[in-house]
């Protein structure tokens, strides 16, 4: 499928990568969505669009993000060189914040007075809801009911910027749900509102559009990279839980061969437990959610309820293009369990006074295995998508203390 | 894929053409409460006035679908109702009804998993005359529509306030059987439709295709489906059945022996004022 001598081509007119993506939607949402489709082609070949994104980025958003060597924890695992990739430092406190900059610009251009989305950590929510306080635009978020108890920090923000935010309550009560109360918004009110989706997921163009927003994560890698050391990474690593972050620090490093590009899929209680989010290590193709992708689910195609400790991970499946670069054996995917993360969680405190995510603490987890298995001189870049005051209270929950 | 005989679904509008009047489809969610109560729900629909049959697949994940079909999938998933048991489900109601068209309802992913052929070639030997698989827009026709044209099932579209004469004959292609008019923009159960609106809505989809159209989402009373049905082929009635068992369940969740007759006293209700509808000539 892929004649092309590149990962970096797709999707196809149509969404697809490889099997993966297309447009399972509801018909009274196509008209939409090819709208949509046609607004963003015709706003990523005008240069005025992208000056006006890269002005917010730089006096809004506060990018470039820097690029940190982490020495302690390099020094703690003897192997690889890491180097950290500070989404965390964003405004809003996410690698989020980036591609909800995008749609809202674009949101804007479509004369739509409405944003809805749905979040999981409540990064995306507050990203959201930030960018809607900024804009002056209408903003509900929907947060499934598990979730608005689990990240309480996130979602009294989320108020405070004046979003609504609707706990949801039908299934698990997670970001599935959430994603699902979204799209019957949607299709209630298409005529004013634009859907913010927060990740590489949902039906063309949103996998292919939110990735082109998170790729400035990669770019400004590889360059930050150059300068401190005369050379690009030899791996790269990030926590996927739709994979957005991930595919934003991966993308413009598909093409280059010698680089190894690791994505961690979250294993809650360990992937034999069954109660777990990794859709790649996992689960096989389905359609949900807009996109054919990997997905959690039995024998008779009903979606099963992930878990994870965390609940930006927490999601059933995974962006499309994730499993077409799991299926081409371009990106290698592992689980880490929720101890794992957790460990990562505590290490990188201690040793470089910042409190990740948990999300990206999965990243870490990883870490912990790889780096040491690596030369000296090998460069790591681990995407650190977001900073972990939200997570405070569930890790003191599992670490058997209280805030 | 001319064929000798009429399918069921053109056969039974061809006759309701004939008796001047319009039809009344019913949904029920397949396994809701359970299986063996949700087999004599079927049976008993054509008698209690049903002209066709849509049997909703329970998915966990029915994303055009309101709080009452939602909740009625849980119910029937959590009794065990599969892909299988659903067109094993057909396939007893069809020894026993030759004539009344079943149209399967869902999403695509059970499908999917299930396999396309097989599916396809089971629901065939099951009895199953049509499918609506909401997740499916034409720009995924390759996927089950054409496939299911094949193997001699009608496609069935959801035509939507949103698709306009553009797109229309684009949705209407490989449409076949009728089309669905879904009268709103929303879930299942949401919002009343205007009949005024509708019947024009109608009428703009009739100059596009020879098809029946039948009307449907948001009609919950005899009174509109009377009004909606005046201005289609057909009237679709779901939520409202669905409504219906969940309120004759005791406090378990089970069925009670109201459960079916209930919904038959529904029907027969919606047809009654359904039949009423005079035809102009
Ligand atoms: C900090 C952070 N990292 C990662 C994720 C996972 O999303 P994605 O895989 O799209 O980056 C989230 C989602 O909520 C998040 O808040």
């Amino acid at each position: 499928m892929n004649v092309l001598n590149s990962y970096r081509t797709g999707p196809d007119e149509r969404g697809h990568f490889g099997i993966h993506g297309g447009r399972f939607v509801a018909e009274t949402l196509m008209p939409n969505i090819l709208a949509l489709d046609e607004a963003y082609r015709v706003a990523r070949a005008d240069p005025a669009f992208q000056a006006e994104m890269d002005g917010y980025l730089a006096h809004y958003v506060g990018r470039p993000s820097p690029i940190y060597f982490a020495e302690r924890l390099t020094e703690h695992l003897g192997g690889a060189k890491i180097y950290l990739k500070r989404e965390e430092l964003n405004h809003t406190g996410s690698h989020k914040v980036n591609n909800v900059l995008g749609q809202i610009l674009l949101a804007r251009r479509m004369g739509k007075k409405r944003i809805i989305a749905e979040t999981g950590a409540g990064q995306h929510g507050v990203a959201t809801a930030t960018l809607c306080a900024r804009f002056g635009l209408e903003c509900v978020v929907y947060m499934g009911a598990v979730d608005v108890e689990r990240q309480k920090p996130n979602v009294f923000r989320m108020k405070m910027l004046g979003a609504s935010v609707v706990p949801v309550t039908s299934g698990s009560r997670t970001l599935k749900d959430a994603m699902n109360e979204a799209l019957r918004d949607w299709v209630t009110n298409v005529d004013d509102t634009f859907y913010c989706i927060g990740t590489v997921a949902g039906p063309h163009p949103y996998p292919a559009m939110v990735r082109d927003f998170q790729s400035i994560i990669g770019r400004e890698t590889r360059a930050q990279l150059m300068e401190m050391e005369g050379r690009g990474p030899d791996s790269l690593i990030a926590a996927v839980g739709g994979g957005s972050n991930a595919i934003g620090l991966f993308h413009e490093f598909l093409d280059d061969p010698d680089v190894e590009i690791f994505g961690v899929e979250a294993a809650g209680h360990g992937i034999s437990s069954g109660q777990h989010a990794a859709s790649i290590t996992g689960g096989k193709p389905g359609v949900l959610h807009g996109n054919r992708t990997y997905l959690l689910m039995d024998g008779d195609g009903q979606i099963a309820e992930a878990h994870s400790i965390s609940a930006g991970l927490d999601y059933p499946g995974i962006g499309p293009e994730h499993s077409y670069l799991h299926d081409v054996k371009r990106v290698t995917y592992l689980p880490c369990t929720d101890s794992e993360a957790l460990a990562g969680f505590q290490l990188l405190a201690k040793l470089e006074g910042i409190i990740p995510a948990l999300e990206c603490a999965h990243a870490i987890g990883k870490v912990m295995e790889i780096a040491p298995t690596k030369a000296k001189d090998h460069l790591m870049v681990v995407n650190l998508s977001g900073r972990g005051d939200k997570d405070i209270f569930t890790v003191a929950e599992h670490l058997g203390g209280q805030v | 894929m001319t064929s000798s005989h009429p399918t069921r679904i053109a056969a039974r509008f061809a006759s309701l053409a004939a008796e001047g009047r319009p039809g009344l489809v019913t949904f029920i969610t397949a396994g809701d409460p359970d299986g063996v109560t949700s087999l004599d729900i079927l049976k008993a629909l054509p008698g209690a006035g049903a002209d066709l049959i849509e049997v909703g697949v329970p998915f966990t994940d029915p994303m055009a679908d309101g709080p009452a079909i939602q909740a009625a999938g849980l119910r029937a998933l959590k009794a065990g109702q599969t892909l299988a048991k659903t067109l094993a489900m057909v396939a007893q109601f069809r020894a026993g009804d030759a004539a009344t068209p079943v149209i399967l309802m869902g999403y695509y992913n059970p499908i999917y998993v299930y396999g396309v052929d097989r599916f396809l070639a089971d629901a065939r030997a099951a009895g199953v005359d049509g499918l609506i698989i909401v997740d499916l827009p034409p720009e995924e026709d390759e996927e089950l529509c054409l496939p299911a044209l094949k193997a001699g099932l009608d496609f069935i579209r959801l035509a939507t306030p949103t698709t306009d004469d553009k797109r229309l004959p684009a949705v209407l292609r490989h449409t076949a059987g009728f089309v669905y008019y879904v009268s709103i923009t929303g879930i299942t159960g949401a919002a009343t439709p205007d009949a005024g609106r509708v019947s024009q809505a109608v009428a703009r989809i009739k100059q596009h295709t020879d098809l029946p159209v039948a009307v449907g989402f948001g009609v919950k009373t005899p009174e509109q489906a009377a009004a909606i049905a005046a201005g289609a082929d057909a009237v679709v009635v779901g939520s409202a059945l669905v409504e219906a068992v969940r309120a004759s369940l005791d406090e378990t969740g089970a069925a009670t022996p109201r459960t079916v007759s209930d919904v038959v006293q529904l029907v027969q209700g919606l047809a009654a004022a359904v039949r009423g509808v005079a035809r102009a000539a």
